[in-house]
């Protein structure tokens, strides 16, 4: 099993107010699956992805990832995950206003020691890939939201993670530019990554295996995918 | 390798943070460049000053004592005591040469300040010195033209003189003067030698003086009552001390001191002034520590303010990196090298400046003030330690930021 959530709980303290945003969450993810995560606005959708992507430790619970227990490991082991088995595909793309989009693409090679030609050379094809190459040497605000999404996702895949998480990479695309992601993590699921993203799009989300919806923070419904869209 | 790549990596974002906050940045330079060039400044001032004083002194010379009634330095209750003292005669001179086996010229000295003439031509505030032959050996008196005082001369008291070059020039610019009879405070003295070139001490021109027989100068000018200074010179400065134990034995015996009296006489050498010039410039010493420590703390200060608002600034950009897998490790590495890099501008214009204010002293003043290469090392040691002291708390401070709540601030 590559994802093991067991009976994972989120509770925020606003001062004396404590919000549970996950109240006990059970899912396993297999390799090499394709999970749309849906759920109305508040459900907790992004507070388990960063719980996923280890930026964030949940309350509870046990997250075991690869048979290794998350809770047990030091901040620089932690670094090391983030940089290794899991590429992060963020809503508000976070990518670094001053930087070219080839150095945004290159940051996690540079936090793995990758030599720079080869750093270059890789960020190069990831870029290919999202089919961004003219655009390499552009800074995120002369580029289109579209644009800037393929980057993060360049970013994301760029050093061959296991598993990608993507928090609604959609969310702020027309349905033109969505399809066309889609077929970039299309093509990331067929070479093997492991993808889990969140959506509000029933359409976005059939191109997935299967689709996990909260509700209020629990799991309320985990069924595959019967039949897909092509 | 993982480091060297952040190092590159860490290095570009210090540039490019301080490119796109130019003034801040200047501002914050600023307190390390005032604070480095005031410390160099003083360093290569005091450095001056200690050249500009081993110059003098090297006047007096390493291998020569002085027998006298004072002691060089004193305070005034030693003062009205020494004062008391009985005065060194030219016998005590005459008897030390006797008896000395270290000394290789004794010449006993009295000194006065008188207006020369030759014809027309006077010069003021020449520096009148009556002494013995030794007198070329224990000041170093060498006669370019002409010939020193001998023995005899002394001994006859013939009114015989040797004048300094600045004495030559002036009162005989276009003649030879041995041969020519100058008038001292009435009387008139042949000019048997003209002697070398000798420069100044503590601003007193040493060639604008003339040296007769000391038996003449005792008549001349009613110095009778007044105390000798003896001049001993010896072979090797390592000797020094030995001569000055010697000697005060021998003048404990001529003045027929028991055990138990003190010393009523002082042996004053160079060594002394350099001591006491020590003395002097510690004090300097420790104004230019106090003046530097303060402003580079200033400076520091204002380098770790800057980093905190930078830190903040980029809560966002520290929250991205480490979500692609920065540790705390490089993100407390790329906020040291912001740290480094602001100092090592600071401390190069600094030096820079330094190095420019020196000239400008050197050549403005008397003083040979100069920026030596230890001051760089200085200065590459000030930007390590303010680099690291004032950036070690801001750059904890990002490293231990936690990267959700990062990416979350606004
Ligand atoms: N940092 C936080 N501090 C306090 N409460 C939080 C914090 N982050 C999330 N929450 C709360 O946790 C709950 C779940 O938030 P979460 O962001 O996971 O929702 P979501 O499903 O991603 O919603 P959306 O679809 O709007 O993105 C919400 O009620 C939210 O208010
Ligand atoms: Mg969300």
């Amino acid at each position: 099993m590559l994802i093991e959530l067991n009976d994972i709980t989120k509770t925020y303290e606003i001062g004396t107010v404590l919000v549970p945003a996950l109240k006990g969450i059970n899912v396993n993810v297999n390799k090499n699956e394709y999970v749309a995560i849906m759920g109305p606005s508040g459900s907790g959708k992004s507070t388990l992805m960063n719980i996923v992507g280890c930026l964030d430790t949940p309350s509870e619970g046990v997250y075991m990832l690869n048979n290794n227990n998350v809770s047990d490991m030091s901040d620089d082991e932690l670094a090391e995950i983030r940089n290794r088995e899991i590429g992060f595909v963020f809503q508000t793309f976070n990518l670094l206003p001053r930087a070219s989009a080839l150095h945004n693409v290159e940051l996690p090679l540079i936090y793995n020691g990758t030599p720079a030609a080869k750093r270059r050379k890789q960020a190069e094809e990831a870029l290919e890939r999202v089919g961004l190459a003219d655009r390499m040497h552009h800074k995120p605000n002369e580029l289109s939201g579209g644009q800037r999404q393929r980057v993060a996702i360049a970013r994301a895949l760029v050093n061959n993670p296991s598993i990608i998480l993507a928090d609604e990479p959609t969310g702020n695309l027309d349905s033109r530019t969505g399809e066309e992601i889609m077929e970039i993590f299309e093509d990331l699921h067929d070479s093997g990554n492991t993808i889990i993203l969140v959506t509000h799009e029933e359409y976005i989300a059939e191109h997935s295996d299967r689709i996990i919806r909260l509700r209020d923070g629990i799991v309320e419904r985990d069924e595959a995918v019967m039949e897909r869209s092509a | 390798m993982r480091v060297v790549s952040y190092i590159g990596e860490s290095l570009k974002i210090a540039v490019e943070a301080l490119r796109s906050y130019k003034m801040r940045s200047v501002l914050t330079t600023l307190g390390i460049v005032i604070g480095v060039t005031t410390v160099i400044a003083i360093v290569a001032l005091i450095q001056g000053l200690n050249k500009s004083f081993t110059n003098q002194i090297s006047a007096i010379g390493t291998t020569t004592l002085f027998v006298q009634k004072f002691p060089w330095m004193m305070n005034e209750t030693q003062f009205f005591t020494y004062r008391n003292r009985p005065n060194i005669r030219v016998r005590d001179a005459e008897q030390l040469k006797e008896m000395s086996k270290l000394a290789v010229a004794v010449a006993p000295t009295l000194y006065t300040e008188q207006t020369t003439k030759y014809k027309e031509r006077s010069l003021e505030g020449v520096a009148v010195v009556g002494s013995t032959a030794d007198y070329m050996e224990t000041s170093n008196v060498v006669p370019e033209f002409g010939r020193f005082l001998s023995e005899t001369d002394v001994e006859h008291r013939r009114p015989l003189c040797v004048i300094g070059r600045e004495v030559a020039d002036k009162l005989f610019p276009d003649a030879d003067p041995l041969g020519n009879r100058i008038l001292v405070g009435g009387r008139r003295y042949k000019v048997i030698g003209v002697a070398e070139k000798k420069g100044s001490m503590f601003g007193q021109n040493l060639d604008q003086m003339i040296i007769i027989p000391v038996g003449v100068f005792q008549s001349a000018f009613g110095a009778r009552w007044r105390s000798v200074d003896i001049e001993v010179k010896v072979a090797a400065p390592e000797i020094l001390e030995d001569a000055e134990i010697e000697l005060t034995g021998l003048m404990r015996r001529i003045r027929g001191l028991t055990s138990n009296e003190e010393d009523n006489f002082a042996i004053n050498k160079q060594s002394q002034l350099m001591e006491t010039y020590k003395n002097l410039t510690g004090t300097l010493w420790a104004v230019a520590i106090g003046v530097g420590a303060i402003s580079l703390l200033v400076g520091g200060i204002g380098i770790m303010n800057i980093l905190l608002v930078s830190v903040t600034e980029r809560t966002r950009e520290i929250g991205i990196r480490k979500a692609l897998g920065a540790r705390r490790s490089d993100i407390m590495l790329q906020f040291l090298i912001e740290s480094l890099v602001i100092c090592a501008i600071g401390v190069t214009i600094g030096i820079a400046l330094a190095i420019g204010l020196a000239e400008l002293i050197a050549s403005t003043t008397p003083l040979p003030a100069s920026v030596t290469a230890w001051v760089v090392f200085l200065g590459l040691g000030f930007v390590v330690t303010i680099g690291l002291f004032f950036g070690i708390y801001p750059a904890r401070k990002a490293a231990r930021l936690n990267p959700i709540e990062a990416l979350r601030y606004e």
